[in-house]
């Protein structure tokens, strides 16, 4: 830490928290936690899953109070205070999960609780007016008059920002903000930032993501096992010291390897007379919307390959994945799993040809919260448990106990409901009920979205070895550095078509960047 | 996080679990019940001692509140089943007349002298498939068209009551009266037939219909692959999809199943205690059914509790009559229900889905409307 920062901390802190303790039951989320934020710096919380970032930051937002220790805000004590406190105070949260009412338009979720008057009435076209301008100041785009349900992860999250900026929040939290946005995306986010900072706003970021903390941030809290681990100033440290100081020991970072591509270049991927595992043909899907979403989309994966796809959320990615899974209706094409036409089968059918699938929403698609572990890990392979329409509780039981051992899902309780589990270990339950058992053909939605860095380096780890062993694999992810670390070929996606295929080994995040915006097409 | 929850959070809905908030309920009602009593100007002991004497203190009590019992483990089952799949079936008093009525239709057409081992199961056919016929319409167009289940089944249970009331005055009724003629087949035997204490109770062999009911429901919903769908289906139906569940397809076989459970419930008044159809005989059973599985939190076995439990409250109120009004033992019903929707979570969060589920369907409306 420098002298001015550590002057700076010192002098009347935009954010003071010591000694916060918090526990729900017999889980310590927090233990003696510490916060200083300077007003006018943008600072990362960073940590594993589950070492109590979020509680952390919940308190200071105003919806839990500690069990012990004190909170301040612009040096006033507010211990305890209440969301519209916190509110009130120009304390905004913008939440990972998000908090939106799908049925309403943006600019109505905007707007919510604080709605414009004409007379009696909400005065829905100023609302509009008003999202639109601050839509236009903070270069955070999405069309105000859609409705929430039809948005992409990505557009929802923009709009769970404007929601604070629109509450005039001047200390914003951000709960892993960039989880759902692509690299233009982050890189109008950290505009936004540093605008707010300009303008004398505070932030606090938490984030998993290591590069980002680097690119954006001014000072470093680390925090462990509910405890502040430490602190660094941004300048002069390196990843690898503060994935160090999360993890407790050194991780293989997939940043320090990016120049190293010819590594990661599986023997198998120089086969291209292997016959495809998944051709899809002049395929054309809608959006909910009834738009056009995927455009007479042509390519194929071989076997031992890995096509990456980078792009903007919203280019037809989610629609793209959902049609080759049968959840979604497709306008024309054809999808071939290892040559069988599986374009009108069903779910099961496609699976039991070899497709897995590990979709981008766990929350949404992937789990059922409530199930256990173990009945999670059958999904959608539930006819393959008893016969004759009954379960078999005993087989199910076995390959929970198999596939929690051999992929490490913590706590290795078969019987808890997944929503007791941390997100990377969420996670891991997809990741072991769709690589544990035989495929040819792998869809990777998102694979390590808000998984901590202990858990991308397994995931990582399990995708290359299935390629390796021959699989073929379609991966999407709004992570430009882990699609150039993983893929073979990257395809960018843009507007619903592949504007360009590149094998990966030539591709550069610069040199992908304009065909993502849409500028190289 | 490196500290793991030192004891599981809840796991599912276990037995013991569901036994606390019924009885604390219960403790609550019998407060306010001894506020009522001493509001008439009566002793809370004596009122209550002649609730017990009069439900559980002879056979004749026993043998009425298991009749009652019977009708609402049916509905409260039918209740629960949809409930689990995220479905919110009002319509059980539509379907267990209707139920009722397939049963006396049969039983009515059957040849005199049919033996009751193939009586009997014809007649429990019947119930079964026109209670499911009458689910269906709104299982239907819940699954192909997205229309709320809520309003649905509310706006048919009129349709359905008075469809059969109009049938049964046009033509099947016996002149002066507002019930068929008897059923000549099907008859169920009678608790009375072999143990004379129970004789003028209408207790009788449906009963065991319904607790075999209960137990091929629990064994559906957490042993079969279909059960497991439409749990999941209920709990998150975009994920369902994803694991190749046919939503559309199971909400509309559990709205069919529900109407069936429901109208297994009219062979009680049917073929167990009158022998006819008649006007009205539901009377309410269909709608106290919620209340039965909301106390019984969906689950099969807390049901047969709740059930006995509405049952004997409204026996009771017979019992009490003669002292204090027997809306008396209504009001304990209804604190009872309160005092459950009020203290635990998932009934509240049931409750919430239904109004988000009737909120979405006004709104898909209005927008339609507007557009």
């Amino acid at each position: 830490m420098t002298m001015t920062d550590a002057m700076r901390a010192s002098d009347l802190p935009a954010i003071r928290m010591t000694g916060v303790v918090k526990t729900f039951g017999a889980v310590v989320a927090n233990r003696d936690a510490f916060l200083d934020v300077a007003a006018g710096e943008i600072h990362a919380l960073v940590g594993e899953n589950g070492a109590g970032k979020s509680t952390l930051m919940r308190v200071l937002a105003g919806m839990y109070a500690p069990d012990a220790g004190t909170v301040q805000v612009n040096g006033k004590d507010v211990t305890g205070w209440k969301t519209q406190d916190a509110i009130a105070a120009g304390v905004g949260m913008v939440h990972q999960h998000f908090m939106l009412v799908p049925t309403l338009t943006v600019a109505e979720n905007v707007i919510l609780g604080m709605e414009p008057r004409k007379g009696m009435q909400v005065d829905l076209h100023r609302a509009v007016i008003e999202v639109e301008s601050l839509c236009k100041k903070c270069g955070l785009h999405v069309d105000a008059k859609a409705k929430v349900a039809d948005l992409s992860v990505g557009e929802a999250q923009r709009v769970e920002i404007l929601k604070a900026l629109y509450r005039g929040a001047k200390i914003l939290i951000l709960d892993e903000p960039t989880a759902v946005l692509s690299p233009p995306e982050v890189r109008d986010l950290w505009t936004v930032l540093r605008a707010l900072k300009a303008d004398g706003g505070t932030v606090v970021l938490i984030t998993h993501k290591l590069d980002e903390v680097i690119a954006i941030s001014d000072t470093i809290t680390v925090m462990r096992g509910g405890m502040t681990m430490s602190r660094f100033a941004t300048e002069g440290t390196t990843p690898r010291e503060i994935a160090r100081a999360m993890v407790g020991r050194d991780v293989q970072l997939h940043l320090d390897t990016q120049g190293d591509a010819d590594s990661w270049v599986a023997p198998v991927a120089s086969a291209p007379s292997a016959a495809p595992v998944l051709r899809v043909t002049n395929l054309s899907v809608k959006s909910d919307r009834g738009a056009r979403a995927v455009h007479d989309l042509i390519f194929e994966i071989r076997p031992g390959e890995i096509l990456g796809i980078a792009g903007v959320e919203g280019n037809g990615q989610t629609e793209l994945l959902e049609a080759i899974a049968g959840l979604r209706a497709m306008q024309s094409g054809r999808i071939e799993l290892a040559s069988h036409d599986v374009s009108s089968r069903s779910v099961h059918e496609r699976a039991d040809l070899g497709l897995s699938h590990i979709p981008e929403d766990r929350h949404r698609r992937g789990l059922i919260l409530d199930y256990s572990i173990a009945e999670n890990l059958i999904l959608g392979r539930q006819h393959h448990f008893g016969s004759f329409g009954t379960l078999d509780a005993a087989r199910i039981a076995t390959h929970a106990a198999e596939q929690v051992q051999r992929f490490d899902i913590r706590p290795a309780m078969p019987s808890l409901p997944a929503r007791a589990l941390s997100g990377g270990n969420q996670q891991k339950i997809v990741i072991a009920r769709e690589m544990g058992r035989e495929f040819s053909v792998l869809l990777a939605a998102q694979p390590t979205r808000g998984v901590d860095v202990g858990a991308i380096e397994f995931i990582h780890a399990q995708l290359r070895a299935a390629r390796d062993a021959g699989r073929g694999i379609l991966l999407v992810s709004a992570d430009l550095p882990e699609v150039l670390a993983l893929s073979d070929r990257i395809a960018v996606m843009y507007g619903g078509r592949f504007v360009t295929v590149l094998p990966a080994a030539q591709c550069t995040a610069e040199q992908l960047g304009p065909y993502m915006t849409g500028a190289a097409v | 996080m490196s500290t793991e929850p030192a004891t599981p959070p809840h796991v599912g809905i276990g037995l013991a679990g569901s036994f606390l908030p019924p009885l604390v309920a219960l403790a609550i009602a019998a407060v306010v019940g001894d506020l009522l009593i001493l509001s008439f100007g009566e002793a809370p002991s004596a009122v209550f001692r002649l609730l017990v004497e009069g439900t559980w203190g002879n056979a004749y009590g026993i043998g009425q509140v298991l009749y009652k019992t019977t009708t609402l483990v049916c509905t409260g089952l039918a209740f629960a089943l949809a409930g689990r799949a995220g479905l919110f079936n009002v319509g059980a008093e539509g379907q267990l007349a209707a139920g009722g009525f397939g049963a006396a239709v049969v039983g009515m057409l059957l040849p005199a002298g049919t033996p009751a081992l193939l009586a009997v199961p014809l007649c429990l056919l019947a119930a079964m498939l026109v209670g499911a016929g009458v689910g269906a319409v709104p299982g239907a167009l819940r699954a192909r068209f997205g229309a709320s289940e809520v309003i649905v089944t509310i706006m048919l249970n009129f349709i359905v009551l008075a469809f059969l009331n109009w049938i049964v005055s046009s033509t099947l009724h016996v002149p002066e009266t507002l019930h068929t003629p008897p059923i000549v087949a099907g008859m169920m035997p009678r608790f009375a037939d072999g143990f004379a204490a129970f004789r003028g109770s209408a207790a009788n062999f449906t009963i065991v219909f319904a607790v075999l009911a209960a137990v091929a429901n629990w064994w559906y919903l957490f042993r079969t692959r279909s059960g497991y769908a439409l749990r999941a289906v209920g709990l998150q139906p975009d994920a369902a999809e994803y694991g190749g569940v046919r939503v559309p397809r199971v909400l509309l076989v559990t709205m069919c199943l529900s109407g069936a459970l429901a109208g297994l419930g009219g062979m009680n008044f049917v073929l167990g205690y009158k022998g006819y159809y008649e006007e009205g005989f539901a009377g309410g059973a269909g709608f106290l059914g919620i209340a039965v599985a909301l106390v019984g939190r969906n689950h099969p076995f807390g049901i047969l509790g709740a059930a006995l439990l509405f049952a004997t409250l409204s026996q009771g109120g017979l019992a009490v009559n003669a002292i204090v009004p027997k809306q008396l033992t209504d009001i304990l019903t209804a604190v009872v229900i309160l005092a459950v929707a009020t203290a635990v979570p998932e009934v509240q969060k049931q409750l919430r889905a239904a109004a988000a589920n009737v909120t979405a369907a006004f709104y898909r409306d209005a927008r339609k409307g507007v557009s």
